[in-house]
């Protein structure tokens, strides 16, 4: 177990004008481990894709709580959890599959390749009519000064 | 987010501005198709350089682009993409089907 330097939890609604809100919130909590630009992208990049399935797959046809809960750990490591209380996911293994979606023509089917390849580690846990729970580790490297 | 369209001599170019999520996307899909079936164009351009981000939702933008122009036997180019929305559209394998510039 990891020992926490830091951390910050939100809760919000699951609608879509809080993607944005989401992954800025925690690139900005993120700052104080002097990201560089790079990380900072893949960080809003993979909190936008994980936020988002909550919303489109997570509660597809209603609104419901999603919370992000982002730790500083040591050697420099963030981990992100992104956690929905949604329908959750029958088959993990499919659902992480690239170009698989059950969310229609405007999904790309890439949201769990993207969380991984911009991440050092994922896991996902879920369970059909309690939710979804998306955990990401990423180190960010130390800059020489 | 925001979009312009302009067409000249069957280029059809879409600016686009705002940040390209599942939010932002709402609606973009549909007006690409619109923009193509009207101008029946030869090439197609999408202008990323006011995309201030962009996440999987803008692989499925460009990849619809993409097959509404193969139907037409034209081509795409992206232009502008930035190092970030360009490390998204290659985990999709975007570049090996049209020009990221």
């Amino acid at each position: 177990m990891q020992r926490t330097e830091n951390y910050m939890v939100m809760e919000f609604l699951s609608r879509s004008s809080n993607e944005s809100f989401a992954r800025t919130a925690v690139a900005t909590f993120a700052a104080q481990l002097d990201p560089t630009l790079d990380e900072i992208g893949d960080i809003k990049t993979a909190v936008s894709e994980a936020v988002t399935n909550s919303i489109v797959h997570g509660y597809p046809n209603t609104l419901g709580k999603i919370v992000v809960k982002v730790r500083i750990l040591e050697k420099n490591t963030l981990e992100i959890s992104v956690r929905d209380w949604g329908c959750g996911i029958e088959n993990i293994d499919k659902a992480r599959e690239p170009m698989f979606t059950t969310g229609g023509e405007e999904r790309s089917g890439m949201g769990f390749t993207i969380m991984e390849s911009f991440t050092d580690r994922m896991r996902v846990k879920s369970s059909v009519g309690r939710g979804t729970t998306v955990v990401m580790q990423k180190r960010i490297a130390p800059r020489m000064r | 987010m925001e979009v312009i369209a302009m067409c000249r001599e069957r280029t059809l170019e879409l600016k686009l501005r705002g940040e390209l999520d599942h939010h932002g996307a709402c609606g973009l899909l549909t007006k690409l198709e619109r923009e193509i079936e009207s101008a029946l164009p030869s090439e197609l351009v999408m202008d990323f350089r006011g995309v201030t981000f962009m996440d999987s939702a803008g692989i499925a933008v460009a990849l619809r682009g993409w097959q509404r122009m193969r139907e037409l036997g034209g081509s795409v180019v992206l232009r502008g993409v930035s190092a970030q929305a360009r490390k998204v559209l290659e985990t999709a394998g975007v570049g090996r089907m049209m020009t990221i510039e």
